[in-house]
């Protein structure tokens, strides 16, 4: 295996034969871990840097605007002017805070979307550790974002920050309910949890066999993240900031860099399940393609994430809360029904991808029937104007 | 010692050490939160054990469901919750006698069993104890009527959980 | 290699702690918490019992899923009860939920 096919195999070799030179076993292992760790976690927290300035970038190109454009070239530096201005902010701790929790709280925060990133298979034989249920180790990391949310929200000793942790868990433990279900629809195409194993078994990619699967798990994610139209929990014109009203620089900075991670890692994560991973052609002799191709359709990904932040209005708390329970798990349930019937009956059959497809848009286009005659059947709330007592000068 | 024995030893100290803060902490939101830590503590007791599915499921059952609405419902019956309540009730030396009785006890009875110093068989590299656990729960010879009653239990706690919570209407 | 005697050394700690914790805490939230403790107590002897003795059947994890799922209905039905409970009498503490004692 040359260099330039496997260039990451081929100076790990190097560098684990190195160390053997003057260290037992035990430790070259202990070592060789450690590094890996090292550089699969500063790896995504480096990309948070760039892809802070795509999103201003492209964000302000959605609202007609130029987006940062002094500091550096296109503005690139820009980050690193904010996060200069961020760590020399002087740090605030409330007074009655919670002190060993309101500190945890952001660590927690940025190690739940890292630890995500030890089972993302980056190119052929590139992958952290290879979990035979890496699907599941997904889900169960997510839940350390939820308690990092909730001890944020109650560590401030503030009713708005308290009132953000509040909403953040009503909805994001809805929206792990039909995440977790559209989660075991490519589980059950691949026959296989393991991250490696499903990416290297999308012949054709599972976009193709479970559309409406892909799409609630972009809505659920959407929603996990917190971002508009979901972004109840630190909606500024209800709640200030929701939960992290009270934290000041780094730490704020720490909240505000996993949520940009979090949303990038939900777009590699979707290019995972549904868009192939890291296949394309080349990919298997050359390695590095993969990543490139990985990291080109997990920014498709992210830009789905930014296309609707910035499209949407925010959702109704009420709306938000039936909308997931109303809609999306009951759809979930019945595709991942519908999967695991046509995977049954059509297997090894040619009709296996049609069937899966019709499938699909016939599960979708009932659905939004029923949709229709049930918005049809419920009485329109009239929005009316009270009148309100007048204030007088006493 | 091995590095498994040193991650064991460190690991069982956080798992006592946070249940012990976990039972005398008078704020209870601090004792839900030692819970945690001690609740992550037993699934790594679990990879320990070569049982990585039962460790995710830890982690995700309790740290991301249990623990979660724990903290939740504390928070909602907060009012009573205050920390300089008293936390513990007044036969609490009852409590701490009985405890450490039944602690000692279960010591010294496994100090007299012959077997306790067994090690562990190895598993063989080509079994993959998740297939194996997939279709021992849902085969017709293994486990399949276990499995239904529990997802009937479970569909029964979510009803009854529904029911007894739902605010009463005012005049009935 | 972990003796199996570490493992249930273990499980009695924290199976004790558990159990102190259900009989001196006031508060009915603490006392689920002490509950869910002693079931991770068990779960762990039924692992390591299940790893150390019987590795070539399933059984083992199995019943630990099970004890998954007791805990997971038993928080459910437990917080219910305790936040209908903290709605009728203002109260979460279990010294003073005495209607039925004498």
């Amino acid at each position: 295996m040359s260099f330039w096919q496997d260039p990451v195999n081929v100076i790990g070799e190097w560098i684990r034969s190195f160390l053997a030179g003057f260290l037992p076993e035990a430790w070259v292992t202990f070592l060789y871990t450690l590094l890996s760790v090292v550089i699969v976690a500063s790896f995504g927290l480096i990309i948070v840097i760039f892809l802070i300035w795509l999103e201003r970038k492209i964000a302000a190109r959605f609202q007609d605007r130029l987006g940062p454009n002094r500091a550096g070239p296109f503005g690139l530096l820009q980050t690193f002017a904010d996060m200069v201005k961020l760590v020399t902010k002087e740090d605030v701790i409330p007074e009655k805070a919670d002190r060993l929790a309101f500190n945890i709280a952001p660590i927690l925060s940025v190690v739940a979307v890292l630890l995500i990133w030890a089972v993302i298979p980056f190119a052929s034989g590139w992958i952290g550790t290879d979990l035979n249920v890496g699907v599941l180790y997904i889900a169960a990391v997510g839940s350390f974002g939820i308690l990092s949310v909730l001890m944020a929200g109650w560590s401030s000793n503030n009713k708005y920050a308290l009132l953000g942790a509040f909403r953040a868990v009503a909805q994001l433990i809805s929206y792990e309910v039909p995440m977790l279900i559209t989660l075991m629809v490519p589980v059950l195409l691949a026959r296989s949890m393991g991250m490696m194993e499903m990416v290297q078994d999308q012949d054709l990619w599972f976009i193709v066999l479970a559309p409406v699967s892909g799409l609630i798990f972009m809505v659920s994610s959407i929603a996990e993240i917190g971002r508009t139209p979901f972004d109840l929990l630190e909606a500024e014109s209800e709640i200030v900031a929701g939960y992290h009203t009270e934290y000041t620089g780094m730490k704020f900075g720490m909240f505000f860099a996993a949520e940009f991670l979090h949303a990038f890692t939900i777009g590699v994560l979707f290019a995972i399940l549904f868009l192939g991973g890291w296949r394309g052609p080349g990919a298997e002799e050359y390695r590095v393609l993969g990543v490139v191709y990985l990291m080109l359709k997990g920014l498709f990904g992210y830009f789905i994430v930014m296309w609707v932040r910035s499209t949407l209005p925010r959702i109704r708390i009420d709306h938000m809360l039936s909308f997931n329970w109303k809609f999306l798990t009951p759809l979930a349930l019945t595709l991942l029904i519908l999967t695991a019937l046509v995977e049954k009956i059509f297997e090894g059959s040619a009709w296996r991808v049609p069937a899966l497809l019709i499938g699909n848009v016939v599960v979708l286009v009932i659905s939004f029937l029923i949709v229709r005659v049930v918005s049809r059947r419920t009485a329109k709330e009239r929005v009316t104007f009270k009148k309100r007592p007048e204030a007088r000068p006493a | 010692m091995t590095a498994e024995q040193a991650i064991f030893l460190f690991i069982s100290f956080v798992i006592l050490f946070s249940g012990y803060l976990m039972v005398t902490r008078a704020n209870l939101v601090h004792s839900a939160l030692f819970l945690v830590v001690a609740l992550f503590g037993v699934a790594v007791i679990f990879v320990l054990l070569d049982a990585g599915f039962l460790a995710v499921v830890q982690v995700l059952v309790y740290i991301g469901a249990i623990a979660i609405l724990m903290i939740f419902a504390v928070m909602l019956t907060r009012g009573n919750a205050t920390e300089e309540q008293e936390s513990v009730n007044t036969g609490y030396g009852w409590a701490l006698l009985l405890s450490s009785l039944f602690a000692f006890a279960l010591i010294v009875m496994l100090g007299q069993w012959q077997e306790i110093d067994a090690l562990a068989p190895a598993l063989s590299a080509e079994r993959d104890t998740i297939v194996e656990l997939g279709t021992a729960l849902v085969s017709p010879d293994g486990y399949v009527i276990p499995f239904e009653v529990a997802s009937v239990m479970l569909l029964a706690a979510l009803i009854g959980a529904l029911v007894v919570a739902r605010p009463q209407k005012k005049g009935k | 290699m972990i003796p199996l005697s570490w493992f249930l050394y273990l499980a009695a700690g924290l199976f004790a702690l558990g159990l102190y914790g259900v009989l001196a805490r006031k508060n009915a939230i603490a006392i689920l918490m002490g509950v869910e403790l002693m079931l991770n107590a068990v779960n762990i002897n039924i692992v390591a019992f299940w790893r150390y003795l019987t590795p070539q059947s399933m059984s083992g994890q199995v019943f630990a899923v099970m004890v998954f799922a007791v805990a997971a209905a038993e928080v459910a039905v437990g917080l219910a009860l305790v936040i209908s409970i903290y709605r009728r009498r203002k109260t979460v503490s279990a010294d003073e939920i005495n209607l039925m004692k004498w």
